[in-house]
């Protein structure tokens, strides 16, 4: 990896599985020192377990970004831990199986806007009051090829993703004077344990994408590390699509 | 430093420094790159290459009239008599022709459309085909914000910007089986010749543009070279018909 973030604070949600795990692991690769969490302590366990082993330094907190005490908490510990946040990916997400927009329940329904939506929201403020203080920082946020294509019987995902595009943008314009770069980034498919849990044959998934083929945690990582990077220093309130060509159709 | 090590590329529109053409190039050749610049102007072409070389990058330098048909098909052609192969073009040679509608004659109309996109399409049908049989190749076409919002005096610069964003995505979509990528970018105000000219020519009118620009300053050519070697790079292997916009914040308000 050709990327360089050593000594950077690099928090990381969601990162027991899937985008979160491959972007930890492409941030460690790069010098990092990071912060991981989840929702779930198996797999909390086991991306520190993995990430210590490679020989990064890490710290695994257990959190649901759509609990604001949680957020406060994982802010708080993490300037405890480290004194410092240089850089936040605001990856943790779900998605709700697919199904006809009529179908869906109101509980379903906000269950995704509050991890999808409401916990980016979350960290975002919390995060940038931290960056605030140190005059600095970097933000990503997951969104979505469906941030800008949409994915009919996905409607509660396919909204919280336009949404979360529509806020990195706007919030991204009010701290553009104050080195705070706030960007998204925007996967297609990916064989991850959501998109897994959705579709029984991803070679269907296949052909909305101009290069037919899924893309690989390693290839959105690249991009979330990109824009958290240098190279991108005169971007703020940008949607970068690495989706393999669905955003072209 | 070797994110583009022993790849081949071809940058169009190479001479002017400041410029994002001679940007690009060396930033391409600080990371292994081997390069083909070109330019209409080969007098400050021939600067730059001196310049390439004295890096240690290898550089060959082609004067190249961008709307000029055959001359794209030499520029191919010497490129991979040379180097053997085609991996990268990008597609940057470009001027402005800034004036309100009503003041456009058809001469100045027709002189920025084929500038700015007849060039790009060319380019491209002229590139796609050595970077086939090279196992596949990644083409980054210098659009504008000006492709994606209304701004006066800009129209025809826009239209050719916005011609050259679809067409990127068509590109992307027709040989993505080729395995040539293709993505357009999108810079915003940066402090090239081509805004030191509109500098001298309206200076108000200039100084209120970069106070419009969030970041409160214009980017430098430097900032935007840097995207271009992400997109032209491995590291974008899943990115294709994408648009990177890298403006200070200038079109998301």
């Amino acid at each position: 990896m050709a990327f360089d973030f050593t000594d950077e604070v690099v928090l990381i949600t969601g990162a027991g599985a899937g985008l979160g795990y491959g972007c930890a692991t492409a941030f460690a690769d790069a010098g990092a020192k990071l912060v991981v969490t989840d929702i779930s302590q198996e797999a909390l366990d086991r991306v520190v377990q993995e990430l210590q082993r490679s020989g990064a330094e890490v710290l695994g907190l257990l959190k649901d970004v759509s609990d604001s005490a949680d957020v406060d908490a994982m802010l708080k510990a993490i300037i405890a831990h480290y004194g410092r946040l240089d850089i936040a990916v605001n990856n943790a997400g779900i998605a709700t199986p697919l199904q006809e927009f009529h179908e869906v329940s109101e509980a379903q329904f906000d269950r995704v806007m509050a991890v999808n939506l409401k916990g980016v929201w979350l960290c975002m403020q919390a995060e940038i009051r931290q960056m605030l203080k140190q005059g600095r920082g970097r933000i990503v946020n997951m969104a979505s090829a469906t941030s800008r294509n949409t994915y009919p019987n996905a409607s509660p995902y396919v909204t919280s993703k336009f949404a979360v595009a529509g806020l990195t943008r706007t919030v991204a314009m009010e701290y553009a004077n104050r080195d705070i770069r706030i960007n998204a980034i925007c996967p297609g498919n990916v064989a991850t344990p959501l998109v897994v849990s959705l579709v029984e044959d991803l070679s269907v998934l296949a052909t909305k994408h101009a290069m037919n083929r899924l893309g690989t945690p390693e290839e959105v990582a690249n991009g979330v590390l990109f824009l958290a990077s240098d190279l991108s220093s005169f971007s703020t309130g940008s949607l970068l699509e690495v989706d393999g060509g669905w955003n072209a159709t | 430093m070797s994110r583009m090590l022993n790849k081949i590329a071809i940058i169009t529109g190479a001479a002017s420094n400041p410029g994002l053409g001679y940007s690009t190039a060396m930033r391409f050749a600080q990371e292994g790159a081997k390069l083909v610049i070109t330019d209409i102007d080969m007098v400050g072409l021939a600067a730059i290459e001196k310049e390439i070389a004295a890096t240690g990058a290898e550089v060959l330098a082609m004067a190249q009239n961008v709307v000029d048909e055959q001359r794209w098909q030499a520029v191919i052609d010497a490129t991979v008599e040379r180097f053997g192969r085609l991996d990268v073009l990008v597609n940057n040679a470009g001027i402005a022709v800034l004036k309100p509608i009503n003041e456009f004659t058809q001469a100045d109309y027709n002189m920025q459309m084929d500038v700015n996109l007849r060039s790009v399409f060319l380019g491209c049908q002229k590139a796609v085909p050595a970077m086939k049989d090279s196992g596949g190749g990644s083409i980054v076409n210098m659009s504008s914000v000006a492709a994606m919002r209304g701004m006066a005096a800009v129209s025809v610069y826009g239209m050719a910007k916005a011609g050259v964003q679809i067409l990127s995505k068509c590109v992307a979509v027709e040989h993505a089986a080729d395995g040539v990528r293709c993505n357009s970018l999108h810079p915003g105000l940066i402090e090239t010749n081509i805004q030191n000219d509109a500098r001298r020519d309206n200076p108000e009118n200039h100084a209120a543009l970069g106070a419009m620009v969030p970041f409160g300053r214009m980017g430098y050519p430097e900032e935007v070279a840097n995207c271009v070697l992400f997109l032209a790079s491995d590291e974008a292997s899943y990115v294709t018909g994408a648009e990177l916009v890298v403006d200070g914040g200038l079109i998301a308000g």
